[in-house]
């Protein structure tokens, strides 16, 4: 597929922009690191700073992406990967630096940091990718934009839901000293857990409702493997929802739920692109 | 004409026991006073008066060392201590030596509670007070400025400040650890001893939020909640009511549980999503250690804060040498920048607008 290089933004193609994103997430999570083996309280400012730039960045590589396939670049597994850190990312920038919660910069740049740079690292994740996947529907567009940008409030309650555990852990052993110190309070960090469940609650919900809209007037388009797939990750994200409201799953065992459930509903990527990419058209596969 | 003389004279609880620290401290108005005494001496260009519950350390400036000398009478004649006595416990540093001791004076390495923040605030508070009085000029200004400065560096730069060591601060910042914000949580201290008031003074310290204390004898309760302004409730409540506090400081005498592993579990049905923090501060323990398993539920004992305070303190000591370190290097820098400017002040007016010459 010819993708453009535009001569604006230094001639860099989206890869390049995206690899200096990741970078930039990498800084963050060695200043973070370096900070805490120190002892030293993290500086918010620069942590921020350095994700701010590599946002960036990163905004500007999907953008390019984006622009050359025209449409939301969620075409393959490297794309699913960068624009679910992406979610994580804008969502850390609004929420984590209004609620200021002390080390989740550390902790974002660190998943960023994680999960941008595997998936430049695996050529085979970018090496094709289906055109027009959503069919020149805007809808559906909509649809897998809102699923992943949900899959990226996700990613950022696995991490609220860690440090929860990393607290927990050091209040229920006699640690609260060193590292540990830094961290938000159990109380804090059980509030932003269950915020970033409703609002990802939210988001899956609207993006199913989006999508089962287009789907009851087109049934045999539907891929039954990422139907299930993705109704099995909703559900069990509004199931822990509903305990949690209801004063059931809490505490550890909350905490614990965010984290697998999150590794879980990646996983679940992996078979539902598989399986797109198995199906007949409309959309055909283009190597990079 | 001779060099100027920077000079800390006092004393300290390095130097002098307790009985002669009280016998040395200085109130407020006393303080005032004798900064009026001083301000006449001859050849005093600058000075400050720092008193606080472990030192009184007058820093100056004078033409020459008869100034300081001058201070020491003085001082010695408003406190009725005779010279000769005080000398055996006094401080008395000049030049780099004193500047560096006010360095780590402000930055809490000669405190008796190492790297406390306290002192920061007192040693502030004695050079407004100089200032506002006109008792300082720019040795002075520069010298505190500086120390303040190399305070914070330290503060910031090593953990000297890390951790609280004493156990009532302890359970504070474990409250904090748990709960964030202080301001909207609820504390129950059941039974009325000293060491249960000590803690609920350091949670109203911090901001905590409503206070209610609970003793056997309801008027021990009654009067303890009427001093810390908190609210009194009768004893047989305690088990009853748990659900309604987030933190529960237990320090009575009873030889038996105080609250049971029923009561918690019960408390904690009506409160799922909320942490209840039990600190049992009494022996034999308050609380059956089995409330510990409940989710949600945090239990510290005597043994688990002191040996965080311990843990702190070590931790603290361990930093010493850093902090020492960096102070020296900023006294350094500090004592090159403001010697030469101690050559002139020997043809200066002193603190009272004399100006004095020394041959």
């Amino acid at each position: 597929m010819p993708y453009v290089r535009p001569s604006m933004f230094a001639g860099l193609t989206d890869r390049s922009w995206l690899w200096l994103a990741a970078e930039c997430y990498a800084v963050g999570l060695l200043l973070g690191t370096w900070s805490l083996l120190r002892g030293n309280r993290q500086s918010g400012i620069w942590i921020n700073l350095v994700i701010a730039t590599g946002y960036l960045f990163q905004v500007i590589g999907l953008w390019l992406r984006g622009r050359a396939v025209g449409g939301c670049p969620l075409g393959n597994t490297f794309e699913i990967f960068q624009f679910t850190a992406w979610s994580a990312i804008t969502l850390y920038l609004i929420v984590g630096v209004t609620f200021r919660l002390s080390l989740l910069g550390f902790f974002t740049s660190c998943l960023a940091a994680v999960v941008t740079l595997v998936s430049l690292s695996i050529p085979g994740w970018d090496a094709a990718r289906r055109e027009h996947i959503f069919g020149g529907n805007p809808w559906i567009e909509l649809h897998a934009a809102l699923a992943l940008f949900s899959y990226g409030v996700f990613a950022l309650l696995a991490l609220t839901s860690f440090m929860f555990l990393l607290r927990h852990y050091s209040l229920r052993h006699k640690h609260p000293g060193g590292s540990f110190a830094f961290l938000p309070s159990i109380l804090d960090l059980d509030h932003m857990s269950r915020r970033l469940l409703v609002i990802g609650v939210t988001l899956l919900t609207a993006s199913l409702a989006v999508g089962a809209a287009y789907w009851v007037r087109d049934i045999p388009s539907v891929n039954v493997t990422k139907l299930l797939l993705t109704v099995a990750v909703w559900l069990a994200y509004a199931v822990t929802l509903g305990l949690r409201l209801c004063g059931i799953l809490i505490a550890r065992r909350f905490a614990w739920t965010g984290v697998v459930l999150f590794g879980v509903a990646l996983l679940s990527l992996w078979p539902v692109d598989a399986s797109r990419h198995a199906l007949p058209p409309p959309a055909h596969v283009v190597p990079r | 004409m001779s060099a100027g003389h920077f000079f800390v004279l006092g004393a300290s609880h390095h130097t002098a026991p307790l009985a002669v620290r009280e016998r040395l401290s200085l109130d407020d108005g006393a303080t005032a006073a004798l900064r009026g005494e001083l301000a006449g001496i001859a050849g005093l260009h600058e000075f400050t008066v720092l008193s606080t519950c472990n030192r009184v350390e007058f820093y100056g400036v004078a033409a020459a060392p008869a100034a300081a000398a001058e201070v020491q009478a003085r001082f010695c004649t408003r406190q009725r201590f005779v010279p000769a006595e005080f000398e055996q416990f006094r401080l008395s540093l000049s030049g780099f030596d004193a500047v560096r001791h006010l360095l780590e004076v402000t930055a809490g390495l000669d405190s008796q509670m190492l790297g406390e923040t306290e002192i920061f605030g007192q040693v502030k508070e004695a050079y407004g007070a100089a200032q506002a009085h006109g008792h300082t000029g720019p040795v002075l200004n520069r010298v505190f400025q500086k120390a303040f400065q190399a305070a914070k560096q330290v503060r910031t730069d090593t953990a000297i400040s890390v951790g609280q060591v004493s156990v009532a601060n302890v359970a504070v910042d474990l409250a904090s650890n748990i709960f964030g914000d202080l301001a909207p949580t609820r504390i129950l201290l059941v039974g009325a001893g000293e060491i249960g008031e000590k803690t609920a003074r350091a949670f109203q310290s911090r901001g905590a939020g409503t206070l209610s204390v609970a003793s056997r004898r309801l008027e021990s309760a009654m009067q303890l909640a009427n001093d810390l302004g908190a609210f009194a409730l009768p004893f047989w409540l305690v088990p009853v009511k748990l659900d309604e506090f987030d933190i529960v400081v237990c320090a009575t005498a009873a030889p038996e549980t105080v609250v049971s592993l029923a009561a918690a579990q019960a408390a904690m049905r009506k409160r799922p999503t909320r942490p209840l923090f039990f600190i049992d501060l009494a022996l034999p323990r308050d609380v059956d250690a089995a409330t510990a398993k409940l989710q949600n539920v945090f239990l510290y004992n005597l043994d688990d804060l002191a040996k965080i305070a311990e843990e702190n303190r070590a931790a603290r000591a361990a930093e010493i040498g850093k902090c020492r370190a960096l102070l020296a290097t900023r006294a350094d820098a500090l004592w090159r920048h403001i010697e030469p400017r101690l050559e002139a002040t020997s043809a200066k007016p002193d603190a009272s607008g004399h100006r004095t010459e020394i041959a």
